[in-house]
């Protein structure tokens, strides 16, 4: 039977104030630069893989800054993270079974 | 007068075989099978989003600039979350109230800004029978909308223990809790953002 330890609340190295305006200046520009590339027509070619990063980029800053994950136990983390593997994967099978695999069909 | 309790913050909680607080490990492990929620209808959407041989397709009907303004709001809402966090774990209870209101005000920006949008999607022909798109489009987005309401709620409720003087520095972690609620449905907004809003037109 495992031992029952005092439980620690909170993590002590969160962020202040300034780092969390700071970390919202960034998801600003972000956010307008995802914008600004949709409506930039000789950007097409590589538009998805941009929006994506830029997507994981804010994505990743909010969860680690923001949700603390970055300062926090691994625990949290492991749960956060299986959660995310599984919903790759669904939308990985999903897209292979319905597009890659399957003939078009009219729905 | 704000009336800030001085109880360490491990006054209420008992002892676990992690040492961590087993309400924010709860909290981890719903956000966790969230994720696998909103993946699923995520994916739906993915499989079923060229379908639309009796409606409007999602360049006919998608207003980008409307719909920036809205993610925004809903980013921002996060800024103002942390900085309620912020305060409680100061002790200022009087920001906290501040911060609380704000979130809750964004979140109901975004809202407001979703009821219109799906109204004017209505109107335009769109709706969740018209085709598989306009179904897993509004089964996803509708999904998240409940999310965010729900969260408004939640903060409201907050901000009325507090307004009663119920909120003090020792409970920052119920504020904590909430918060990792808030920012959770805001990242499943940027995805939703770039994978809904951004990408079909390409």
């Amino acid at each position: 039977m495992s031992a029952r330890v005092p439980v620690v609340e909170h993590a002590e190295h969160h962020p202040g104030a300034t780092e969390y305006i700071r970390i919202a200046l960034v998801l600003t520009v972000i956010t307008a630069a995802e914008v600004a590339v949709y409506y930039v027509p000789s950007l097409r070619p590589v538009i998805m893989p941009m929006l994506m990063v830029l997507s994981a980029t804010k994505f990743a800053l909010v969860v680690m800054f923001y949700m603390h994950l970055k300062f926090d136990n691994r625990l949290f983390s492991g749960f956060f993270i299986f959660g995310l593997v599984c919903a790759a994967f669904m939308i990985t099978a999903f897209i292979t079974l319905f597009h890659l695999l399957s003939a078009p069909k009219a729905f | 007068m704000e009336h800030v309790a001085a109880l360490p913050a491990q006054a209420h909680v008992g002892e676990t075989s992690t040492g961590l607080n087993s309400r924010k490990v709860l909290m981890w492990a719903f956000l966790g099978s969230d994720c696998m929620l909103f993946g699923s209808l995520i994916g739906t959407y993915l499989v079923y989003r060229g379908n639309y041989p009796s409606g409007p397709k999602p360049s006919d009907v998608f207003d980008i600039p409307y719909t920036s303004v809205s993610a925004f709001a809903l980013l921002m809402s996060s800024l103002a979350m942390v900085l309620a966090l912020a305060a409680i774990q100061r002790g200022d209870i009087r920001r906290l109230k501040i911060w609380l209101l704000c979130v809750a005000g964004l979140g109901l920006v975004f809202i407001g800004g979703q009821v219109y949008e799906f109204t004017t999607f209505g109107s335009e022909g769109l709706n969740l029978t018209t085709a598989t798109f306009g179904s897993s489009f509004f089964t996803l987005t509708g999904f998240h909308g409940t999310h965010v309401t729900f969260g408004i709620v939640w903060l409201l409720m907050l901000w009325m223990l507090a307004a009663r003087g119920q909120m003090t520095q020792a409970r920052s972690l119920d504020v904590e809790i909430a918060g990792l609620y808030w920012h959770f449905v805001d990242i499943v907004w940027i995805i939703i953002f770039t994978v809904v809003y951004l990408i079909p037109a390409i």
